[in-house]
């Protein structure tokens, strides 16, 4: 199981390294700026009538706060795959 | 028909050509008009709970499994938080909804989802809270609903288990942003070719920016489900994910 998920990890790896080597001169943008010049584009008098009760102040607080909900899931998901582990191999010491 | 051609192709040319940030996310605070921001969020409601009734049962019938649920939860977490680059130059996110869709059903993703998409929206300001209706219908109910469709008729046309869950995963996540290219052509119907023209402009960026990030996911969730089928096969079993224990 170890080898066969390593190989799918590198494959994620290499489609996520493939745009930013072939495509020199993109912007790899996120989306909330083109959104608006799309919708804008056909739908030329919408104001937005709603705006966030919130944003995060920076573009440094902001990845502060994705990092954290990264982190948090996983850190999850890294419990419980230790915690299946040493239940599976517990499990197995008593046979 | 014959100008739509031209448009299509033209849009092509600028893709290829000026790759820059596109639009492959949700749906934006304040962009769909109030009618239709309702009309999402009534649809949403019966899924919730229906979602809410089905956790309920599946912890009071198997309270183990409580365990499985919040890694269903922290996978579309993690997921969602991935902003990775892709070849339309610009940068979109998985959606994760294809884990716990196929081991607990599409309307317990339903209700996790949609925490995903309330964090999101109130903390980081991606999304919003007058378009979650919208974004959960296309990331927590579309979405897993096509990965369980795909992963019954990957199993029942005897696919073998990682590629059904592969297909699955993938499918709901692309699933997803086609539904957002619906509901924002719906809203936005452009002048000459209607609703479909419009819907062919969102979903010409969208399909391109999420293919090769639905495919990641589609590999991460095999990789999960490598794992459980090493390390808790029982419960796999318990879920009536796979009927044939293997070694």
């Amino acid at each position: 199981m170890f080898k066969k998920n390593l190989l799918l990890l590198l494959g994620v790896i290499v489609l996520a390294l493939l745009p930013i080597l072939f495509l020199q001169d993109a912007e790899f943008g996120g989306a909330d700026g083109e959104a608006e010049e799309a919708i804008t584009e056909i739908a030329a008098d919408y104001e937005p009538w709603f705006s966030a009760l919130w944003e995060p102040p920076s573009g440094e607080i902001e990845s502060l706060l994705f990092v954290l909900q990264g982190v948090i899931g996983a850190l999850i998901i890294g419990y419980y795959i230790g915690y299946m582990r040493g239940k599976h191999t517990k499990d197995h010491a008593k046979h | 028909m014959k100008q739509l051609l031209p448009k299509l192709a033209y849009f092509g040319i600028v893709l290829l050509f000026m790759p820059k940030q596109a639009y492959a996310m949700h749906i934006m605070e304040g962009f769909l008009p109030i009618g239709w921001a309702i009309f999402w969020f009534a649809l949403c409601l019966p899924f919730l709970v229906k979602g809410l009734q089905v956790i309920r049962l599946v912890v009071k019938e198997n309270p183990e499994s409580k365990l499985l649920l919040a890694l269903s939860g922290a996978f579309t977490f993690v997921l969602s938080a991935l902003k990775i680059p892709s070849v339309t130059g610009s940068c979109s996110h998985p959606t994760g909804v294809g884990l716990g869709s196929i081991l607990f059903g599409p309307f317990v993703m339903s209700v996790l989802g949609s925490i995903v998409l309330l964090f999101q929206s109130i903390l980081l300001a991606h999304g919003g809270l007058t378009t979650l209706g919208a974004n959960i219908f296309s990331m927590a109910i579309v979405g897993p609903f096509i990965a369980v469709g795909v992963f019954k008729l990957s199993t029942k046309w005897g696919l073998s288990f990682s590629v059904a869950v592969f297909l699955a995963a993938m499918l709901g996540d692309l699933g997803t942003y086609v539904m957002t290219s619906v509901q924002l052509a719906l809203a936005f119907p452009s002048e000459v070719g209607g609703i479909l023209g419009s819907f062919q402009k969102f979903a010409s960026i969208f399909a391109l920016t999420q293919i090769p990030l639905a495919i990641s996911e589609g590999l991460l969730t095999v990789m999960i489900m490598n794992f459980l089928q090493k390390y808790n096969m029982r419960e796999l079993v318990q879920l009536r994910i796979l009927k044939v224990k293997e070694s």
